[in-house]
C-alpha cells in the first residue's frame, strides 16, 4: 500500500476526544431555503448513532455532507479527523457507505461485485464470509439484477462492509426487508458493533433505532430538536406514564411519574376494577412524534406571528 | 499511480463482463456495424463502386468495409461510453464508486479499456465477415496493417475520451440515448460512412473535416481501398499527417473537457 502521511490517516486516530464525527453549526442552503440550519453533534468511536427525522427534514443532506458527497454552506465538519469535502482516497478507504436504494444495472454476480469492491480496499473482509453474513450464500453466483429488492439491498449492505470500515453509514438500510431479514440484519450490525465499528444509521423504523442505536439525534426542519441516548430521548417529561380510565361515563387521563400509587388511589376511590383502566408508557415512537410535532407547531406559530 | 493502473486493469475486466451481459448494448453498439455491412453488401450487390487498376470490380462490401470499421470505432468509443456513463451517473453506480477509494483514473482506464477491447473484437468480426463471406481482398502490405493499427488505436482512444466528455451533457440517463444517437447519426452521414464522401458538396466536406469521424473514415479507406481511389479524396491525398493531427487535437480537446466537466456526482443533486 501507499504510505499514509500524518496529515491523512493518523490525524483522526489521534483526536484526543475520540470523536469520529464532529459537526459544528452546519448549514446548507439552496437559494433562500436552509435544508440544514445550524446543526451540531459529535459521534464517538464505537457507538451507533441514529439520525432520525421526517422526510425532507435535512437528514439525508447532513449524511451526504458527512460522506463527502455534498459541499456545506458553512460550519465545521470533521469525519475521521478530516474535512470530508477535501478528503483523500485513503480517507474513503476507512468508510463504508450504504446509500439509499439505487437502480444500478446489476449485470455482474453477487460474488463478482463483492470481489471487485474488496480489491479497492487495503484490508478487506473475506468475500464469502460477507456473502454468508448477509445471507446470500445461495445467490452468490446470481446476477444482481435478477435478485429481489430485499436481496439487492443486502448486496448494498455487503458492499458497504466489505472494506472493513471504521465508520459505516447506513442510510435506511432495511427498507424492503421482510421481518426475518430485518432480524438477521440487526444481528449482523451487532457483530459489527462488537468489532468496534462506528455506525451512523438513518431509519424510519424507530424500533430499529431503539434496537441498534446508542444515541440518537432528531432533525426537523433542518434543526436538531433533540440529541440524547435513545432511552432518554425527549427528556424525562416525555416519558411520564399516562393513566387512562373512565369515570362517570367520561374518559379521563392523568400523567404521573408514580402510576402505581395513582392507580391504588383510583381503586380506593372507584372500587377494585376502574372502567377502561390503562397504564401507558410512551414508546419511542410517541416521544419521536411529539418531538417532531412540536417543532412543526413552533414553525406554524412563527408563520402566524409574522 | 501503480495502484491506479492495477485497479484500472481490474475495472476493464469488470466492465467487459457487464458489457457482454447487456443484450441491448451488444446488439446496438457491438453488432450494429456488422449488420449494416451485411445489409449494404447484399442490397447494393448489383451496384458498382468503381474498378481497380487491374480492372477488378469494387464491390459494395469492399467499399463499405472501411466505412463500417470507422463507424465501429465511433460507436465503441463515443456512443457506447457517452450513454453508458450518463446512465451510470443517474442510476447510482457513480455515486457508489465515488464513496469508494477507487481513483477516478482507474475508472477512466476501465472505460477506455472496455471501448478498446470491444472495438478490437468488433473490427475482427467485421474483417472476418468481409473476407470470408463477401470475398473482400485484404491488404497484403504489412505497412498498411501498421497504418491500420495506429489509426484504429488513436481513433478508439479519441472516441472513448470524447464519449466520456459527452456523457456530462445529458441531464438524465433516460435522455442519454436521445442526446447521443442523433449526434452520432449526423456525423456518420456527413463523414462518408453511409454516403460516399466524394459525392458530398464541398462545403459539407469542409464541415465534416472539423469532426474526427471523417478523418477516421479517410484513414480506413487509405488502408483497405485500392490506392488509385485516392483521386476521389479532397486534394487527391490520403493526408495521413492530417489524420494524426485532427485526431490528436480531438484527443487533447476531449481530455480537457473531461477534466473540466467530469463529476462523480451531479452537482446540486
Amino acid at each position: 500500500m501507499l504510505a499514509v502521511g500524518p496529515e491523512d490517516g493518523d490525524a483522526g486516530r489521534m483526536t484526543a476526544t475520540e470523536n469520529v464525527v464532529e459537526v459544528r453549526e452546519l448549514r446548507k442552503t439552496y437559494g433562500d431555503v436552509a435544508a440544514v440550519d445550524g446543526v451540531s453533534f459529535d459521534i464517538h468511536r464505537g457507538e451507533t448513532f441514529a439520525l432520525l427525522g421526517p422526510n425532507g427534514a435535512g437528514k439525508s443532506t447532513t449524511i451526504e455532507i458527512l460522506e463527502g458527497y455534498r459541499e456545506r454552506t458553512s460550519g465545521e465538519v470533521r469525519v475521521l479527523g478530516t474535512d470530508p469535502w477535501r478528503a483523500s482516497l485513503d480517507w474513503k478507504a476507512r468508510l463504508g457507505i450504504v446509500l439509499q436504494s439505487s437502480g444500478e444495472t446489476g449485470a455482474v454476480t453477487v460474488r463478482e461485485q463483492l470481489a471487485h469492491f474488496a480489491a479497492l480496499y487495503p484490508n478487506p473482509r473475506d468475500v464469502d464470509e460477507v456473502i454468508a453474513a448477509v445471507g446470500l450464500e445461495h445467490k452468490a453466483g446470481s446476477l444482481i439484477r435478477k435478485l429481489s429488492g430485499g436481496q439487492r439491498r443486502r448486496v448494498d449492505v455487503a458492499v458497504g462492509i466489505i472494506g472493513r470500515p471504521e465508520l459505516l453509514f447506513l442510510d435506511e438500510p432495511t427498507t424492503g426487508f421482510d421481518p426475518e431479514a430485518r432480524r438477521n440484519f440487526w444481528s449482523l450490525v451487532r457483530t459489527l458493533q462488537s468489532e468496534g465499528t462506528t455506525i451512523v444509521l438513518t431509519t424510519h423504523y424507530l424500533d430499529e433505532a431503539a434496537q441498534l442505536g446508542d444515541r440518537a439525534g432528531v432533525i426537523a426542519n433542518g434543526k436538531m430538536v433533540d440529541l440524547a441516548p435513545i432511552d432518554s430521548l425527549g427528556g424525562a417529561d416525555a416519558r411520564i406514564p399516562i393513566v387512562r380510565w373512565h369515570e362517570a361515563g367520561e374518559p379521563r387521563e392523568e400523567r404521573t411519574p408514580t402510576p402505581g400509587a395513582f392507580v391504588a388511589a383510583l381503586i380506593a376511590r372507584l372500587g377494585p376494577e376502574p372502567a377502561g383502566l390503562e397504564v401507558i408508557r410512551p414508546s419511542l415512537e410517541d416521544v419521536y412524534l411529539q418531538l417532531v410535532g412540536h417543532e412543526h407547531a413552533a414553525d406554524l406559530g412563527q408563520e402566524v406571528a409574522s | 499511480m501503480s495502484r491506479a493502473l492495477r485497479l484500472g486493469g481490474l475495472r476493464i475486466g469488470y466492465e467487459m463482463r457487464a458489457y457482454f451481459r447487456q443484450g441491448d448494448t451488444v446488439f446496438f453498439t457491438f453488432l450494429f456495424p456488422v449488420v449494416l455491412l451485411t445489409i449494404f453488401s447484399v442490397s447494393f450487390s448489383e451496384a458498382s463502386f468503381g474498378q481497380t487498376a487491374d480492372g477488378d470490380e469494387i464491390t459494395a462490401a469492399w467499399f463499405f468495409l472501411p466505412a463500417m470499421l470507422a463507424a465501429g470505432v465511433l460507436l465503441s468509443g463515443l456512443q457506447n461510453l457517452a450513454i453508458d456513463i450518463a446512465v451510470e451517473k443517474s442510476n447510482g453506480t457513480l455515486k457508489r464508486l465515488a464513496g469508494s477509494p477507487l481513483p477516478v483514473t482507474s475508472y477512466f482506464i476501465g472505460k477506455i479499456g472496455q471501448a478498446l477491447v470491444t472495438g478490437i473484437l468488433q473490427a475482427i468480426v467485421l474483417l472476418a465477415l468481409a473476407f470470408t463471406v463477401f470475398q473482400v481482398p485484404l491488404p497484403e502490405d504489412p505497412a498498411l496493417w501498421g497504418r491500420f493499427v495506429w489509426i484504429f488505436l488513436l481513433g478508439v482512444v479519441t472516441s472513448a475520451i470524447l464519449g466520456i466528455a459527452l456523457s456530462s451533457v445529458p441531464r438524465s440517463g433516460a435522455s442519454a440515448t436521445a442526446v447521443v444517437i442523433p449526434i452520432v447519426l449526423v456525423l456518420q452521414f456527413i463523414s462518408g460512412i453511409f454516403l460516399r464522401f466524394s459525392d458530398l458538396p464541398e462545403w459539407l466536406q469542409q464541415v465534416a473535416a472539423i469532426f474526427p469521424l471523417k478523418w477516421m473514415a479517410l484513414g480506413m479507406r487509405s488502408v483497405f481501398l485500392p490506392d488509385e481511389l485516392v483521386v476521389l479524396e479532397p486534394n487527391e491525398t490520403w493526408n495521413l499527417p492530417g489524420i494524426a493531427i485532427a485526431l490528436g487535437i480531438w484527443l487533447v480537446v476531449g481530455l480537457a473537457l473531461t477534466l473540466v466537466t467530469f463529476r462523480w456526482v451531479r452537482k446540486n443533486q
